[in-house]
């Protein structure tokens, strides 16, 4: 039985696509870290805007980014609901007043802000962690990092099993309905039944790992030759300057959060 | 690297293996010589420690998982530890042999690891994924392929390394006959060019033997039993062989056993217009079957790996819920069998899975017989009697204390299938009973589907063991991209 797993079509030749792994993480990283120090509708606004404004340049259509992402905009819309509605500053007009649920214009801007300020952290990783292949990240951690071979080609390798698990639970579940097992109402009972689930998995991914590793040793992983590289790729001016493109875009948002003086630090000092 | 391309002379030296906290050797007292480009297959009943002594002779036996070891294995005199850069191997699954995404990143893995210049890898690669016929681009996502294309590209890998000696542990035993043909056909093509030594163990050789010019037996207890020609051997030791199991292919084995029609009766299930789509996929894995079943009858169904064959069995035994349509026992029609209370399914309805692990839920062979019936409100006394005769029948009653996962390959699949025979379902949904099944197992499983047909139940097997299909099977049903044609 095969369960093949849709996955998102990136254009791998678009300008932000084709970055290094590692800077595109990097490049992802700045503002989130920039904007987890103040909520602002300011700063994160200019971030969010700039993310929505370089989807193209990521190789990812739309469609397929909501397809994908919709989990997070599910969370927008939560923590901009949640925040309007539980927000102790009430001012400005009445918008809606339904007995304990009060929301006015200040409140539904409280909540854009909160909303603003998650879709911001979250989308530029979001389009990094989506157009990264897992190899060219191993790649790039074992040359840039200087990250051990055997760790970051053995956690490639052990991933691969991630799916074939996910098949091997349902494949449980089915063989447990099958022997009596399911739809209890005792909770010891769907405890255990739980456990021998958990078990039987864990017996299959022990197998499933030990053959892999056989498999890689008897292709040389284990070999104490210097390894080489089939994917050589340099940091180019490119990288660098999505990097550099980060830091400004990060500086220029949170100079003009401060100079409108927006600029609502999470910690403050006084 | 300018090696030239010809096999290595493989040597063992009264060499044996005995893993820790183990009591028997795994292998011992072998004594073999292998000249350079010869193509071995080795036999032996389960046990006979086969699987070991490949692993040794691929240099991957880790010396601190043996408590003991004796003599030695040389590769063109050096030892297999020190030679393996000239050895490939290939296992039977091909989705734990493959490391990377893409496909030739895959191909590239053994050459980095070797510390090949870059510029000469995918020249390399290229002609690697050319000799085995492999008909897509290096960027072709290793998932994306089927069984039979994800070992050719394995064996790709393998080659890629220009080995000396390829080393082969039941390479086809996972593919459907296609797969394993092609797979089969690129290995000969691939050490015709290569002139590799071949050592190789595969289960149901019919089709090895044609590859091979040299057969070697392992004694269950140690040494080798017999080397020669396949027909030699199979001539002189074909009977002992099967005695142990051990499947002797045409014309030297027993012939397959004829088929005998069942008694028929009664329509016991439908399957009406049900169709199946897993999420996260576009196409449907079953497209609106329809199927009916009757009492003493045994419908086969067969079809590629990823055929839909598997989803429709699932279905049928009502453990798997289809988009549309329904399937229903024809005695109980009110409510669709993937409705039923899992506790009233498997009184009707034994469904023995693939893999005999994943119907295991207690901890002794006993156990799992009586705790199908306890969950189905059946007599406690009656459960008890007629798990001491399953037990019996499948030749578990030695083993009746013993933890379901300890068992050997042919112990477990008898165990989970008595197990599902505990409730008495008139009802056997079998998934590939008789895969990796030595030859007496397989023999006792056929001889038991039939038995349970003749006694009036209704059985479907889905399968890709066509001697098994000829003998066992009133009807047929073949399955291609979700589609059925009776």
């Amino acid at each position: 039985m095969t369960l093949l797993q849709t996955s998102l079509t990136v254009n791998t030749a678009a300008p932000l696509a084709r970055r290094d792994a590692l800077v595109k993480l990097g490049a992802a990283l700045v503002p989130a870290l920039a904007l987890l120090g103040s909520v602002d509708p300011v700063s994160a606004g200019i971030v969010l805007t700039a993310a929505v404004l370089s989807v193209p340049a990521w190789g990812v259509r739309w469609s397929g980014l909501l397809r994908r992402a919709w989990p997070l905009a599910l969370a927008v819309v939560m923590v901009t609901a949640g925040n309007a509605v539980f927000t102790d500053r009430k001012g400005g007009a009445e918008l809606i007043d339904a007995g304990p649920v009060l929301i006015t214009t200040d409140s539904v801007a409280i909540g854009l802000a909160a909303g603003v300020r998650i879709a911001a952290i979250a989308l530029p990783g979001v389009l990094a962690v989506l157009t990264i292949d897992p190899v060219d990240l191993a790649d790039s951690l074992v040359r840039h990092l200087k990250v051990p071979a055997r760790f970051a080609y053995g956690s490639l390798a052990a991933f691969r099993l991630a799916p074939i698990m996910a098949a091997e639970w349902d494949v449980l579940g089915r063989a447990r309905r099958a022997r009596g097992f399911g739809g209890d109402r005792n909770p010891v009972t769907a405890v255990q039944v739980f456990a021998g689930r958990v078990f039987a998995l864990l017996v299959g991914a022990v197998r499933r790992g030990t053959a892999l590793a056989v498999a890689m040793d008897a292709r040389g992983f284990d070999a104490s030759a210097t390894r080489t590289s089939a994917r050589y790729r340099p940091i180019d001016r490119g990288d660098v300057a999505m990097l550099a493109g980060s830091f400004v875009l990060t500086a220029v948002a949170v100079t003009l959060a401060v100079v409108t003086g927006a600029w609502n630090p999470v910690i403050s000092s006084g | 690297m300018g090696r030239t391309l010809r096999g290595a002379r493989v040597s063992l030296r009264s060499w044996g293996w005995r893993y820790a906290g183990r009591r028997a050797w795994a292998c011992r007292g072998v004594d073999l010589d292998i000249e350079a480009g010869e193509r071995v297959l080795l036999m032996g009943g389960s046990g006979a420690g086969k699987s070991t002594l490949l692993r040794g002779v691929a240099g991957l036996l880790d010396p601190e998982t043996a408590a003991e070891t004796e003599g030695e294995i040389l590769v063109d005199g050096q030892p297999a530890e020190a030679a393996r850069d000239r050895i490939g191997m290939l296992q039977q699954d091909p989705e734990t042999s493959l490391v990377m995404s893409r496909s030739g990143d895959d191909v590239a893995f053994g050459l980095e690891n070797a510390g090949v210049p870059a510029d000469e890898i995918w020249p390399r690669v290229d002609a690697a994924l050319a000799q085995v016929g492999f008909g897509y681009g290096r960027d072709r996502p290793t998932a994306a392929l089927s069984g039979g294309e994800q070992q050719r590209l394995a064996l790709a890998g393998a080659l890629v390394r220009r080995p000396s000696v390829l080393v082969l542990d039941e390479p086809t035993a996972n593919l459907d006959p296609p797969g394993r043909t092609t797979v089969l056909g690129t290995l000969e093509r691939a050490l015709d060019e290569a002139g590799s030594t071949l050592l190789i163990v595969e289960h149901r050789v019919d089709e090895v033997v044609e590859l091979v010019d040299r057969v070697v037996v392992l004694a269950p207890g140690g040494g080798v039993a017999d080397d020669g020609a396949p027909g030699d051997v199979f001539a002189r030791r074909g009977r002992d062989l099967e005695r142990d199991g051990v499947w002797v292919p045409a014309p030297w084995g027993r012939p397959p056993p004829a088929y005998r029609p069942g008694p028929g009766g009664d329509p016991l299930l439908a399957a009406n217009e049900v169709s199946v789509t897993y999420p996260h996929t576009e196409r449907a894995a079953l497209h609106e079957a329809d199927l009916t079943v009757r009492r003493g009858e045994a419908v086969v169904v067969t079809g590629a790996n990823g055929s839909g064959k598997s989803t429709l069995a699932m279905v049928l035994a009502g453990l798997l819920r289809p988009d549309t349509g329904a399937a229903r026992l024809l005695d109980s029609p009110a409510t669709p069998l993937h409705a039923w209370r899992a506790r009233d399914l498997c009184r009707r309805v034994g469904t023995v899975f693939q893999e005999p692990e994943h119907q295991f839920v207690t901890r002794t062979a006993r156990q799992e017989l009586l705790i199908g019936p306890k969950r189905a409100g059946i007599d406690r006394d009656a459960a008890a009697r007629r798990a001491d005769d399953l037990l019996a029948r499948l030749r578990l009653d030695r083993l009746a204390e013993a933890n379901p996962f300890t068992l050997s390959g042919g112990e477990k699949r008898r165990l989970s299938v008595a197990a599902v025979l505990a409730t008495a379902p008139d009802l056997l949904i079998l998934d590939e009973p008789t895969f990796g099944q030595d030859a007496r197992t397989w023999s006792e499983l056929l001889q038991l589907c039939v038995d349970l047909r003749d006694e009036g139940a209704a059985l479907v097997a889905v399968t890709h063991d066509e001697t098994f299909a000829d003998a066992l099977g009133d009807r047929r049903v073949e399955v291609a991209d979700g589609k059925l044609s009776p």
